[in-house]
């Protein structure tokens, strides 16, 4: 009797919420992977099996070739400027016990409560050539010969991006960091302060490897964050373009899917972004395997 | 010899605090443009970026609530976002708890598939689950949009709330056993207020998460007086960018603001410090 009122109220708890997470979260997914083996144009259309077809046609496609050169960049550059910026703040600030610490704190994180969209259209008129404030800036320090189309122009389109991304997300790993920093032990500096250690030597011998395991969780969320967050910047700023020199994989995709028609073609380019955001995530996973330290 | 390594640090106490000030500047400055530009009128636009508005003139707040339907859209965002979050949270407490603490058939297969899914990437379903939508007559509906936040959020709320359930001794359950309290008891009136904090951590930031969305809503909402604000934001975008009267979006990038500052600015210790509770002690 005890048992059966148990697993009803296990059933109750468990059952509802994860039939529902199936059938809006998973299946989907595991939808789009079989989708990729059809052809299947638009909604009314029937879709026919096609084998490998789509992924011959995404293998001899430029374009995502250059979309997946794009998300590679943005990778690269974005976790590493993230990372060091929150680094550096986190340290400098739990270390010089600055009064105003609790401002930074609060003003830092700000931008990462705003919405993707919001932060889109801002430094879409910050970039922009003539009414942006950037530009300006610039002709106003002297530095007339710097300002460009920062959107418009190839050389500068993905850096752009990459800043944005950076400006939203410095202070939520700042806020994670401090928190750690303030768990390393203050008797650990004081040993190192009178061994003679400067501050740069401090941070890398003890703080650093004391809260490796926190930096290790954030790269992986920053990376897939990047890869993920990164649909909503390039759909809204820039479309892919300026002649897809900002394109990407999942805006390459919602193309295909949803103004060109293709949908079978449209979740072969998911299975692609799909593989990259596992390896990353494994590859993140292994090359940042180190032991911890105990304190 | 002490006094010149005074010096040094105090020179580079200096200097760190001039590059925090810098990004304070480099954070704050966007914003206080913005607000400034939303009272900016037309011709004041396109004059200097950095000169004031002449006057704080409402134009453009009347502008983009009544022409540009805003009102609206801040009407469909918290329908959207409340539904999603009553959703979402009421189911998930009970699926974490009984997660973390008993033990049944298929438990380990129910987390890995939470825990899978956290990688998983949402644009990769978004093409499959417009269809089901169109099935299941919840394509265009704010309900339904609401559906997919509130159960697309499932793997990461579970996580955080698990982990706090499995901070909770397990002598409370127990003593509550020998008292007589039934399962739903104990869920209920037990392990829920205890897990107050973490509910009312995963909610701010789900509220964020769902009142900031713009994938799903993009994608699942067609009719124009269903849109919720981010999209409305798009379509603003699109309109001003033909009648060049750029007013209007500024004042619609500060009323999607709003909220968010106001929840940011009474709750911001709880979000900062939740971020630890959940976010990667797990």
């Amino acid at each position: 009797m005890k048992s059966k009122k148990r697993s009803l109220f296990i059933s109750l708890c468990v059952l509802p919420t994860f039939i529902c997470y199936m059938i809006f979260g998973f299946y989907p997914c595991v939808r789009s992977i079989i989708m990729a083996f059809y052809r299947w144009s638009g909604i009314s259309g029937q879709a026919e099996f096609i084998g490998f077809n789509n992924f011959v046609t995404l293998i001899n496609d430029a374009k995502v070739w250059g979309a997946l050169g794009n998300n590679l960049f943005l990778l690269a550059v974005v976790p590493l400027m993230t990372m060091t910026l929150a680094l550096l703040f986190a340290f400098s600030i739990t270390k010089m016990k600055f009064k105003e610490k609790g401002f930074y704190r609060v003003v830092f994180f700000f931008p990462n409560v705003l919405s993707l969209v919001v932060i889109s259209i801002l430094f879409m008129f910050i970039y922009h050539p003539s009414l942006g404030i950037l530009n300006s800036f610039l002709e106003f320090v002297g530095l007339e010969n710097l300002t460009r189309v920062w959107l418009g122009d190839a050389n500068t389109v993905l850096w752009s991006l990459a800043i944005t991304m950076v400006w939203q997300a410095v202070g939520y790993y700042m806020v994670l960091y401090m928190a750690s920093m303030e768990g390393v032990p203050t008797y650990l500096y004081e040993a190192a302060i009178i061994d003679g250690a400067s501050q740069w030597q401090q941070f890398r011998n003890i703080t650093f490897p004391l809260i490796w395991e926190v930096v290790r969780v954030t790269i992986i969320f920053n990376i897939l964050g990047v890869f993920n967050g990164s649909f909503a910047y390039v759909n809204i700023m820039t479309k892919g373009g300026p002649d897809d020199a900002s394109n990407i994989l999942s805006v390459y995709m919602y193309k295909q899917a949803f103004a060109n028609g293709n949908f079978g073609y449209a979740m072969c380019v998911g299975i692609l972004v799909l593989v990259i955001s596992l390896l990353l995530a494994y590859i993140a996973n292994r090359l940042t395997k180190k032991e911890v330290v105990q304190y | 010899m002490k006094k010149k390594e005074e010096t040094r640090w105090s020179m580079s106490k200096l200097l760190i605090r001039i590059i925090l000030v810098i990004n304070t500047i480099v954070v704050i400055f966007p914003l206080i443009w913005t607000i400034l530009t939303s009272f900016k009128t037309s011709t004041e636009f396109y004059e200097n970026p950095w000169k004031l508005p002449g006057s704080l003139n409402l134009i453009n707040y009347i502008n983009a609530i009544e022409k540009a339907n805003m009102g609206d859209y801040f009407f469909n965002s918290i329908f959207v976002t409340v539904l999603g979050l009553l959703i979402c949270i009421t189911m998930s407490i009970g699926s974490a708890y009984v997660l973390t603490r008993y033990e049944f058939k298929f438990r380990s297969l129910f987390k890995q598939i939470y825990l899978i899914g956290l990688f998983l990437p949402p644009i990769l379903g978004i093409v499959p689950l417009f269809m089901i939508l169109q099935q299941m007559n919840l394509y265009d509906t704010r309900i339904g949009l609401s559906m997919v936040y509130a159960f697309t959020a499932f793997p990461y709320t579970i996580f955080i709330l698990s982990g706090f359930f499995g901070s909770i001794p397990k002598e409370f359950e127990e003593a509550a056993i020998v008292d007589g309290c039934s399962y739903y008891g104990i869920l209920w009136r037990i392990m829920v207020p205890m897990a107050k904090p973490a509910i009312i951590t995963i909610t701010i930031f789900n509220f964020m998460g769902f009142w900031n969305e713009y994938g799903y809503s993009l994608t699942y909402i067609a009719s124009e007086s269903k849109r919720t604000l981010p999209i409305g934001l798009i379509n603003l975008m699109e309109v001003q960018r033909y009648s060049t009267d750029w007013g209007a979006l500024f004042a619609g990038l500060v009323i999607v603001m709003l909220p968010t500052i106001i929840v940011y600015a009474l709750l911001q210790k709880r979000i900062t410090s939740g971020l630890t509770i959940g976010g990667l002690k797990g």
